[in-house]
């Protein structure tokens, strides 16, 4: 045992990450020991379970392992990469399916309530549902296309040994706390920042590896630029960072409980959560992803980024104005309306940068929109693009104080949020697990093109009925909350406006539920791509010599 | 022109070339707005009007806003009248930054896939909201809302609520030791129970400035300990009544903002 552990053996990443999953692991028991409420006994018993598992996995690997040497620097890391295209898969299916279940609910309660199973609704699956698209889907999305990404343009690999499995793990065990969390109801309340205290400092601690493990690649690297890519991901990385700590400022009523209390009350407590929320947004569902524009597309198509100096100038543009923007979320409330004007400003601003990435990433195919018709990938990446473009330019209009006076508290927001969510995110998202699939697991090509066309189609009819069935829904209730009739009363009752919308609420859930066989058609391709199968129909094709190669 | 044009890009190869210039760049881009929006709310002294009537919450319509916290009640209810012709006649005075000054955090919501509850309080009796709550479609067919029967049957869970209240003290809420040491009492004597009601009455009401702040009365009118129910109905029965609007002049300077 003594000549196992030597020296040479040990590998410092290994033992440092081990180390720290000891720490939790005892922290963690003292939690189930002591725990003031159910639900943080039960949190505490994930932890404990987490560590335990992890110490043991991670002294199976180190002791079994014949790799050696661990870590091998003249090749990239790979197996991560796969493991977040799997995250990915699974957390996006959940997610959707979520998405479609409180959907349901608003459109049939009678069918999909459950009086005596609390935790099965609306106000508990909601959070669950928009933490498992923004942070579990579109955090793997993110962490997984950073990993690929940061190593190929810096042509290293993954610096920090153990460290970046421990970012994504990590990253998994917040998701399961904050999910079991929010069934249990264990939440702040703040949107986008639910989770209790105990599960934000876990995320801290895992956010600043994150960041380190990327800062430290990029310090390895062998080009002498930075790429354009991970700009946007740095900025992404270290502005969450930065929101997250600052928004979820809070003092546990008790260190074994799961409540805490915001440092914050009323008035700052808001426009900290929406400075917060908004740039979740700026710098989550748009810097990031943007990082995924600039890599994935030029690589597709093989050709550059249309203009360099559009990056420059929309990179830091974007960055500075997108911080101002929060206050948007809280027109004609008791802000003050300087901050709120401040607000409206820069959103309006906000439009010009937003557009910038969108021509860079639209025009980089100039000489090639070719490819729209051929590779349906191409297109996926590309609507996505276009998706952006129209909902960074809704966002601004949306944010004029007399458009929100109608649009806010309604489902227009919604409507908003989806086409950004499902147009952009999503689609850019799943642009690039195709590309990556493809790539990480060394494929020729996909299992099947012609399943990429039908998870398109189905899944940009999903949106787009998803989309108007809101804008109906979100401008007819604003209307009818604020329509007087002949005598200079009001003309509807709460109730009417409600029942008025049950119609685009089918026609959402059929939005909605088109999305998710998209995305599982998308499963299935991706997973017989990974394994290497190829369609029946084309085996015998791909035995026969060659097409003859016209001359050009 | 040109030339000038490209020489200035050429800088950016500074930040292009050097990780950390990157990082710090991005950070002291990032950090101005929010810095200039945020800070000044905090010693700006109009940013909260000066009203009368503001008080904590007593320890059950605490226990009732935790509820509602956990059940994300706010996801489909906003707290926060806007100052707009239909909505001030629908709901009732626009909100003020004052009534959510002890809120931590803000409870104004961003969706209204139901009404909002910034004044619900007092708009209905205790026993339509019981009803609602129990089967929301028993008293308003076309309702959406999820059924909350199971909060009847449960036991309202004050083991610590002393601790929150102490957590809030530490933040400004102006609870007193006193107060806080009476949690338990004061929550058994606002649902009913034959407890000292003069003693809750006499903190809160203190505070409050005038009489009449603390409803007193078995919420969720069953016998036995109070219920998840009882709190719930509680915070619903004060939200919004707080401020006595009879001395707040809308159109003074100082309320301006």
């Amino acid at each position: 045992m003594a000549a196992a552990f030597s020296r040479e053996r040990i590998d410092v990443s290994t033992f440092a990450v081990g180390f720290l999953m000891l720490v939790v692991l005892i922290l963690s028991f003292s939690g189930v020991a002591n725990a003031a409420d159910h639900a943080f006994r039960a949190h505490a018993f994930i932890f404990l379970l987490a560590s335990a598992i992890g110490l043991a996995g991670l002294l199976g690997w180190h002791e079994l392992s014949e790799r050696q040497p661990r870590f091998d620097k003249t090749f990239y890391e790979e197996s991560i990469v796969k493991a977040g295209i799997a995250a990915t898969m699974f957390w996006g299916i959940a997610g959707f399916l979520v998405g479609l279940i409180i959907a349901l609910q608003l459109t049939f309660p009678t069918l999909f309530y459950f009086p005596e199973l609390g935790w099965t609704n609306f106000g508990r699956l909601r959070p669950l549902h928009t933490s498992a698209v923004i942070f579990a889907f579109g955090g793997n999305a993110l962490i997984a296309t950073s990993f690929y990404v940061v190593q190929r343009t810096c042509r290293t690999r993954l610096a920090g040994g153990m460290w970046p499995w421990f970012v994504f793990w990590g990253y998994q065990l917040f998701i399961v706390i904050a999910a079991t969390g929010y069934l249990m109801g264990v939440t702040q309340s703040k949107e986008y920042a639910e989770p209790e205290w105990y599960a934000d400092i876990w995320l801290t601690i895992v956010w600043v590896t994150y960041l380190a493990v990327f800062v430290a690649t990029i310090l390895r690297r062998k080009e002498p630029h930075i790429y354009v890519a991970n700009w946007f991901y740095l900025a992404f990385i270290v502005t969450i960072a930065l929101l997250h700590v600052v928004n979820s400022l809070s003092i546990p009523i008790n260190l074994a409980g799961s409540r805490s209390v915001s440092v914050f009350s009323g008035v700052q407590s808001a426009l900290i959560q929406w400075w917060y929320g908004h740039n979740a947004v700026g710098f989550f569902l748009t810097a990031g992803f943007l990082a995924i524009m600039y890599y994935f597309i030029p690589k597709r198509i093989e050709r550059p980024v249309w203009s360099y100096r559009l990056s420059i100038v929309h990179f830091w543009s974007l960055i500075f104005i997108y911080i101002w923007a929060g206050p948007h979320h809280l027109h004609y409330t008791a802000l003050p309306q300087w901050a709120q004007t401040l607000g409206m400003t820069f959103s309006i601003m906000l439009w010009m940068p937003s557009w910038g990435g969108m021509i860079n990433g639209l025009m980089t195919l100039s000489g090639a929109w070719d490819k729209l018709r051929t590779d349906p990938v191409v297109r996926m990446l590309v609507v996505s693009v276009a998706f952006y473009g129209m909902a960074t330019f809704e966002g601004p209009v949306m944010s004029v104080r007399e458009v929100n006076a109608l649009s806010h508290y309604t489902d227009w927001g919604i409507g908003h949020v989806h086409s950004g969510a499902l147009g952009w995110v999503g689609f850019v998202t799943f642009g690039a697990l195709y590309c990556m699939t493809q790539w990480v697991w060394k494929r020729d090509r996909l299992y099947s093109n012609a399943l990429v066309e039908w998870h398109f189609w189905i899944a940009t009819i999903g949106i787009v009925l998803y989309i108007t069935s809101m804008w109906v829904s979100g401008i007819m209730e604003g209307l009818m909350w604020r329509a007087y009739n002949e005598f200079g009363f009001l003309e509807y009752s709460f109730i009417e406006t409600v029942s008025a919308k049950h119609i685009s609420y089918i026609i959402r859930a059929l939005g909605g539920g088109l999305y998710l066989t998209g995305a599982l058609i998308m499963v299935y391709n991706l997973v017989r791509t990974a394994r290497g199968d190829v369609p029946a129909g084309e085996r015998r094709r791909s035995g026969a010599t060659p097409a003859i190669q016209p001359a050009e | 022109m040109a030339t000038r044009q490209s020489k200035l890009f050429n800088k950016h190869k500074l930040f292009e070339r050097h990780t950390f210039v990157l990082l710090l760049g991005i950070l002291v881009v990032v950090a101005i707005g929010g810095l200039i929006e945020i800070v000044p709310l905090f010693y700006l002294k109009n940013t909260i009007e000066k009203v009368e009537g503001m008080r904590p919450y007593t320890p059950l319509e605490l226990a009732g806003q935790n509820i509602y916290i956990r059940e994300g009640c706010n996801t489909c209810h906003s707290q926060m009248i806007r100052p707009l012709r239909d909505e001030v006649e629908r709901y009732g005075h626009y909100s003020l930054a004052a009534e959510s000054m002890y809120d931590h955090p803000f409870q104004w919501g961003s969706k209204r896939t139901g009404p909002d509850l910034a004044r619900v309080g007092g708009k209905y009796s205790d026993d339509w909201h019981r009803d609602h709550l129990i089967n929301p479609r028993a008293l308003v067919p076309e309702s959406i809302m999820p059924p909350y029967a199971f909060l009847a049957g449960r036991t309202l869970d004050l083991s610590t609520i002393q601790d929150q209240m102490r957590t809030l003290q530490f933040e400004g809420v102006p609870y007193t030791t006193p107060m806080i040491d009476a949690a338990l009492d004061n929550t058994m004597a606002q649902a009913g129970g034959d407890y000292d009601v003069e003693a809750l009455r006499k903190s809160y009401d203190g505070i409050a400035g005038r009489d009449g702040t603390v409803p007193v009365r078995n919420f969720d009118g069953m016998d036995g300990a109070p219920t998840e129910l009882d709190a719930l109905i509680a915070y619903l029965q004060m939200l919004g009544t707080l401020v006595d609007f009879k001395t707040y002049e809308a159109g003074d300077l100082s309320n301006r903002r």
